[in-house]
């Protein structure tokens, strides 16, 4: 049924260790079920994760944000979901942003320590995966297994 | 890293959040307007934002938001004539769209104080 749909992943910044464990648990679920899946974020990111999985193993496709950003707005790529990780403001500032560019339906997985605080500020069209998570991944992954797509 | 960060930038405010950084464009510019997030300036960096996002001319130093995953948000300037004279373009571009759809038309008709039937009978 996912067949051929694209999935986007959008890394915040890569200093909360519970991002890192729930983008590749996420994005090994989702190409299970049949999902194209990208997994956008800053060079650090990128290169964590690719650390974490040298053979691809989890994740296939990786690409730098800026970049992302540039072809999303110039209409030469576009998504059926995107999932925006973020902690802090500047991660929500990245989720506006998808939400205004992108056709995507566009879920906030929102986390970190102020994570209520920061899901209340978010006012723009998103569907909110919250959970209080920093370094125990399971509030988190529990929420974001209840997703239906 | 985005070409913004080779040009010669004045850093009016760092590390802070979007709104604040928004805040401030607003109260310190002469002219402030508002661009959908993904508007591209300086070649290649396409403005990251909460909408509406403000956008301020300051003489002749552009003001806008750049925005880091990992430092958040910095309000930062650049002497760009080029690039003010294209904000000014598009701030009018949006109006003479607005008006073709009937948006700031219909508006205008809205605005206008509804006659009474008394009036007109009288004249």
């Amino acid at each position: 049924m996912s067949e051929g749909k694209k999935a986007l992943l959008v890394m915040g910044c890569p200093e909360v260790p519970v991002q890192m464990s729930m983008v590749i648990y996420l994005a090994h679920k989702l190409k299970k079920s049949g999902w194209d899946v990208i997994v956008a974020g800053t060079d650090a990111a990128v290169k964590l994760l690719k650390a974490a999985d040298p053979e691809s193993y989890y994740v296939q496709n990786t690409m730098d944000l800026d970049e992302l950003i540039a072809s999303v707005v110039e209409k030469r790529i576009d998504f059926d979901v995107c999932f925006a990780f973020m902690h802090s403001d500047a991660g929500m500032t990245y989720g506006a942003t998808f939400s205004a560019i992108s056709r995507a339906r566009l879920f906030a997985v929102v986390f970190g320590k102020n994570a209520e605080s920061l899901a209340e500020s978010i006012d723009y069209p998103a569907e909110k995966i919250v959970a209080k998570a920093t370094h125990n991944p399971n509030p988190l992954k529990n929420k974001i297994d209840k997703v239906a797509l | 890293m985005s070409c913004v960060e080779q040009l010669k930038y004045k850093l009016y405010l760092e590390r802070t959040s979007f709104k604040e950084a928004r805040d401030y464009i607003e109260k310190n510019s002469d002219e402030v307007y508002y661009v959908d997030p993904g508007y591209k300036i300086f070649k290649d960096y396409y403005i990251i934002g909460v909408p509406p996002v403000a956008m301020g001319v300051r003489g002749k130093e552009m003001l806008f938001t750049y925005v880091k995953p990992c430092h958040g948000t910095f309000v930062m300037g650049i002497d760009s004539e080029e690039e003010i004279a294209r904000l000014r373009e598009n701030e009018k571009a949006k109006i003479k769209k607005s008006l073709k759809s009937g948006g700031l038309k219909a508006q205008a008709d809205s605005v206008t104080a509804p006659v009474s039937f008394a009036d007109v009978y009288k004249r």
